[in-house]
């Protein structure tokens, strides 16, 4: 044989030799040290939107799916924006019983529009919240209310969130209540609460009264008339702003009625 | 002693003078893809030194006792990427299988890596120095650190780089392409530092 051909032949069957001995090794090992993945995993994981908007506490869907097969006594129900079908079908696949979705929805605890507030600074910087907020608390004169630079509108995965009029608004309709916007706002001004009730205090300042008054027309002035109108021990003043307790809240009212400066609102 | 002295030398050069990525140029796609965050580039940089030092292991038997004792130095590379690419497999089903833990931390960087230009560039480059088995091990671990420095520092530069206000033009890419050459400007004023250390 001459020796280019040796030469040839020896290159192929090493390199063929090798590359046989490594298909062999990893299908002996993939077979041998296999790690048993739950089935139901996946089927869970089709129930899920697949939004990834992580209302559930985990990280994404699929750490939901696996956290509700692994993690012992992880609820059916902490899918908000899946709501009660999906809760549904994770409870048939898992066959536990079903647990209602309490589906929530963001609301806005401000209402210092361009009306009723006014800027203390012509801010010039990067128009984003995150960085008004950094310089001596934002640019308006309540520094605990929205600035209106839509951080939460940029991350809403729904664009349920609209700036109007100088501050947030929420649209009741789509929001999923995912919650996303709760963490982004760097004031902490938006909240989620139950759906069914339609009752929110759209204030944050816990500045005292006259102070509040002074910055915003349309602040919470701690004057406690609603909490002695409640008629569930609901809402209570606190820090001089008042607060609803949605466990007890029945959605009558009749605070949103005798407030003076119109903080607190119902939705529609 | 004195080959002690040998390891010294070829951990500190290969870890600041010959940076693989600042210096060399090598392993850039994941220098530029995952140093956006502190956490994700430590993640990847010790997930490239196990794979380094892993590859290693096994590249050298195989060049010396199979590869150079046929006469088939030739087939280097095509070699090289068939066994690196198998062992990070193997390596990953078996970290899956009994250290769920270090498999869940190293993550999608363990396969991210398999084929990486760096880890290749390493194993090739130990035997083109002429290194014995320790020599090459202790360059795999150097350069690995090189690698998780470099990522380090520059994720730290991106965090800067984030909350700055850049030109439009300069957005995204570029700004990170020009923050890249600084810093490997930077690297560049280590030459000839570890060669006088040892004067």
């Amino acid at each position: 044989m001459p020796d280019i051909v040796i030469a040839l032949l020896a290159a192929v069957i090493v390199v063929a030799g090798i590359g046989l001995l490594c298909g062999i090794l990893l299908s002996v090992s993939s077979k041998f040290m296999a790690v048993k993945k739950d089935e139901r995993i996946e089927k869970i994981r089709n129930c899920l939107p697949g939004a990834n908007c992580g209302a559930c506490g985990f990280a994404g869907c699929d750490g939901y799916a696996e956290a509700l097969i692994e993690v012992e006594g992880t609820k059916t129900n902490l899918c908000i924006p899946g709501a009660d079908p999906v809760s549904q079908k994770i409870s048939d696949v898992l066959g536990v019983e079903f647990e209602d979705v309490v589906e929530m929805v963001a609301f806005v605890q401000c209402n210092g529009n361009c009306a009723a507030t006014s800027k203390k600074t012509d801010y010039q910087g990067i128009k984003t919240c995150a960085a008004a907020s950094l310089f001596y608390g934002g640019d308006g004169k309540c520094t605990y209310g929205c600035m209106g630079y839509g951080d939460c509108a940029s991350i809403c995965p729904t664009n349920s969130i609209c700036i109007e009029n100088g501050i947030s608004h929420v649209d009741p309709r789509t929001c999923i209540g995912c919650g996303l916007c709760v963490s982004r706002c760097p004031k902490g001004i938006i909240a989620l609460k139950p759906t069914v009730k339609s009752v929110y205090v759209a204030c944050s300042n816990k500045d005292k009264g006259a102070v509040a008054r002074k910055k915003c027309k349309n602040a919470c002035i701690g004057c406690k008339k609603c909490e002695m109108t409640c008629p569930t021990d609901a809402i209570k003043v606190e820090n001089n702003l008042s607060r609803i307790d949605y466990s007890k809240c029945v959605s009558c009212g009749k605070c949103a009625d005798v407030c003076p400066t119109g903080c607190i609102a119902i939705c529609k | 002693m004195e080959y002690f002295k040998s390891l010294v030398v070829i951990l500190m050069t290969s870890v600041l003078v010959n940076n693989y990525v600042l210096n060399k140029f090598l392993g850039i796609c994941p220098f530029l893809g995952v140093s956006k965050k502190l956490n994700q580039a430590t993640g990847m940089g010790i997930a490239v030194i196990f794979v380094m030092l892993v590859a290693t292991a096994v590249t050298w038997p195989i060049q010396i006792f199979v590869l150079n004792r046929f006469g088939l130095e030739y087939m280097q590379t095509i070699v090289f990427i068939l066994v690196i690419a198998a062992l990070v497999q193997f390596v990953e089903i078996v970290l899956k299988k009994y250290i769920p833990g270090l498999h869940k931390s190293l993550g999608v960087y363990l396969p991210l890596i398999t084929t990486n230009c760096a880890v290749l560039g390493v194993t090739i480059n130990n035997i083109n120095d002429g290194y014995d088995f320790t020599q090459s091990m202790v360059s795999s671990l150097g350069c690995g650190l090189g690698f998780l420095l470099a990522m380090v520092l520059f994720s730290g530069v991106r965090t800067r780089l984030e909350s700055e206000n850049i030109p439009k033009a300069f957005q995204g890419l570029p700004i990170t392409l020009l923050a890249a050459s600084i810093v490997s400007l930077a690297f560049f004023g280590f030459g000839g530092i570890v060669d006088n250390m040892f004067k």
